[in-house]
């Protein structure tokens, strides 16, 4: 594939979340707690490209995600769309660029207001974007979109609201919205966990099919390596806030380097009965963000661990063409 | 040696618009020591089928038809008295859906093991909470675990501490719905293995429930696979994923994306889960089968088996 234009780009993000104590306790404490969300993440997609972010819940994705089309401010870091960098320009001029960068959430449930048509659902970007504004071009959009996405015919479902739609469909229409203004830039967070398996690869199957028909860069987050593997161009491991390994997918997928991105991989059950079984290597849950460990933040349950990685925390560096990890193991050293 | 024998099993939900046919004719076998996995869409009727072997049922629910025999005693025909005092939590135990979040916020999770014990056995307090510290030991957390409340426990481990209650009587039989779904991909793993291991030691037998083909091949040894309320494919798992031959099967099966094996297109299978208030006709899944002739639309394929022992499925299309 020849290079692309580099879409977004993230540069050292972090984002850290105050915890919120009692009036006495303000007062006491020297410094207030806080989350680690997010701790010195980067990354660039390419315009057209899929890149997938994967890692347990509280890891800091969803974050990260949310970051980059700036629902969140960052604590630190820029974000870079097109050449410019948006993490610091003013709301106003932030809401034409909303126009190029959209979200998909997770929750089909509770992401269409219940009390809106589809129509409208899908409608009233275009109208806050001003880009369709008679009556005949919204309708001529919305048709559109609904038929990008396999809901034919669109008068059957147009006027319908969303709780007369199933799982899928809500997802659909959802995807449909963040499609209709024809964005540069998508962040899909989960956009299938709520789904049944046989729903979902039909709503991917269209997700993907309209990502490459308007060329559009993507941010897939996930926790599901399987399906991370069937959609993604490149992926980023995170643990703890942290990108500890990232790659080409097949490399990360097929050549793990990064001691977690194998236990994550290990742990996937694999749909066949006659294969390997899986291996649980570690032990233990992912500490807490409030204080991540010292060192490498994976060392606390970390099979390979030894002393350097309890004091001084890995650089994230490029092993091989295009093949970045985070780890002592893999440093040279 | 046969533990469960549901025959003929009819549930119905009543609702205002008429009769919803969650379970209609299931039947299935299970032996002693087995771990059958029922799997299926959502609102295909596999949580009502558990439900149902316990008579769990809500208020508009009701058992219309068939039997459902425990070492050849019927649940259906027993009082309510005698399920208590015999069946539930002391033969055949349930881990629910989500359980782990309806663990009480203010007792201890000992307690509330020991609540258990105490319910169904002649025990005085001490003994019960002595063998909630072995219960949690078995499930794989350490002993002291018991006198912490649930907010300091994490998913996995609360996931546990519902499975070691529904150990707490020594069931025959267990019933686990969706243990692993709310769980991060390790936890799920760690949880898993821990099923698995219990399994093995206590000889016990396991009906799971779930959507997720992979945790049940990873769990259990035979397989039912559900759609609108009917069973259309049984058997040995190995077999069904060797050579599976619904084509909902097939096409389910071919839903998961592997991690490590070659990648292939994901299958997908066109259109919606029918409305059990009005199922199709015929084969329920004529609407959405692509190979779908003009017998499906009018007659409803028997649950035959097949040329391979024990595999049984519901096709007119097998055979031909």
């Amino acid at each position: 594939m020849a290079k692309e234009k580099v879409s977004i780009e993230a540069r050292n993000l972090v984002k850290y979340f105050p915890i919120k104590l009692g009036f006495f306790k303000t007062l006491v404490s020297k410094q207030i707690p806080q989350v680690h969300a997010v701790d010195g993440v980067s990354f660039e997609i390419r315009k057209g490209e899929i890149f997938g972010l994967v890692g347990e819940s509280g890891c800091g994705k969803t974050t990260t995600g949310r970051l980059l089309v700036r629902l969140l401010e960052p604590t630190d870091g820029e974000v870079v769309f097109n050449g410019t960098d948006i993490s610091r320009i003013p709301k106003k001029d932030m809401r034409k660029l909303r126009k190029k960068m959209q979200i998909i959430f997770q929750d089909p449930y509770e992401s269409l207001n219940p009390r809106m048509s589809v129509y409208d659902i899908i409608a009233e970007p275009l109208a806050i974007q001003k880009v369709a504004t008679s009556y005949e071009e919204i309708t001529d959009k919305v048709q559109g979109a609904l038929e990008d996405f396999d809901m034919v015919p669109p008068e059957e479902y147009m006027y319908r609201f969303p709780h007369e739609l199933s799982g899928g469909q809500r997802q659909r229409i959802a995807i449909a919205r963040a499609f209709v203004l024809r964005p540069e830039f998508l962040v899909a967070d989960e956009p299938v966990s709520m789904l049944d398996a046989s729903i979902r690869s039909e709503v991917l199957k269209l997700l993907l099919s309209t990502q490459r028909k308007i060329h559009a860069s993507f941010l897939y987050i996930t926790h599901d390596v399987a399906l991370a593997r069937h959609m993604c161009d490149r992926l980023g491991v995170m643990y703890l806030g942290k990108i500890v390994e990232k790659g080409s997918t097949e490399d990360v997928i097929h050549k793990p380097l990064h001691p977690y991105t194998q236990a994550l991989i290990a742990a996937v059950p694999v749909p066949d009965p006659t294969a390997r079984r899986i291996s649980v290597t570690l032990k233990g849950e992912v500490p807490s963000a409030l204080n991540p460990p010292p060192g490498c933040r994976f060392h606390t349950r970390c099979p390979q661990a030894s002393e350097i990685c309890r004091q001084k925390e890995p650089p994230l560096l490029e092993v091989a063409n295009n093949r970045y990890v985070a780890c002592h193991l893999h440093s040279g050293a | 040696m046969e533990l469960l024998n549901v025959e003929n099993l009819k549930m119905y939900y009543k609702t205002i618009r008429g009769d919803v046919k969650a379970v209609d004719d299931v039947s299935f076998k299970l032996d002693a020591k087995d771990a059958l996995g029922i799997a299926g869409e959502s609102g295909c009727g596999k949580t009502s089928v558990a439900l149902a072997i316990l008579r769990l049922l809500p208020s508009n629910g009701r058992i219309v038809g068939g039997d459902i025999t425990l070492a050849g005693e019927s649940i259906v025909k027993m009082s309510e008295r005698e399920l208590r005092q015999k069946i539930r939590w002391k033969r055949i135990s349930m881990i629910f859906q989500g359980a782990m979040n309806a663990l009480h916020p203010t007792y201890t999770i000992g307690h509330q093991i020991a609540e258990a014990i105490l319910t169904h056995e002649d025990v005085n307090k001490k003994e019960a909470l002595e063998r909630a510290e072995k219960l949690v030991e078995l499930v794989g957390m350490e002993a002291d675990r018991v006198k912490r409340y649930p907010h300091e426990l994490s998913g996995g481990m609360k996931q546990r501490s519902v499975t070691a209650m529904a150990l707490a009587c020594n069931p025959d039989l267990i019933i686990a719905d969706e243990p692993t779904t709310a769980l991060d991909v390790i936890v799920a793993a760690q949880v898993l293995n821990a099923m698995k291991d219990l399994r093995s030691r206590l000889n016990l037998s396991m009906i799971v429930i779930s959507h997720d083909l992979s945790m049940i091949a990873e769990l259990c040894n035979k397989i039912a696979i559900m759609y609108a309320g009917k069973i259309v494919e049984f058997g040995d798992i190995a077999s069904i994923y060797k050579e599976a031959v619904h084509p909902y099967t097939d096409k389910l099966i071919a839903a998961f994306p592997s991690v490590l094996g070659p990648k292939t297109e994901l299958s997908s299978i066109h259109g919606f889960p029918p409305d059990l208030l009005t199922p199709p006709s015929g084969c329920r899944f004529h609407p959405r089968c692509q190979n779908a002739k003009q017998i499906c639309k009018t007659s409803e394929p028997k649950l035959i088996e097949t040329s391979r022992q024990g595999h049984y499925v519901a096709c007119h299309l097998y055979g031909r």
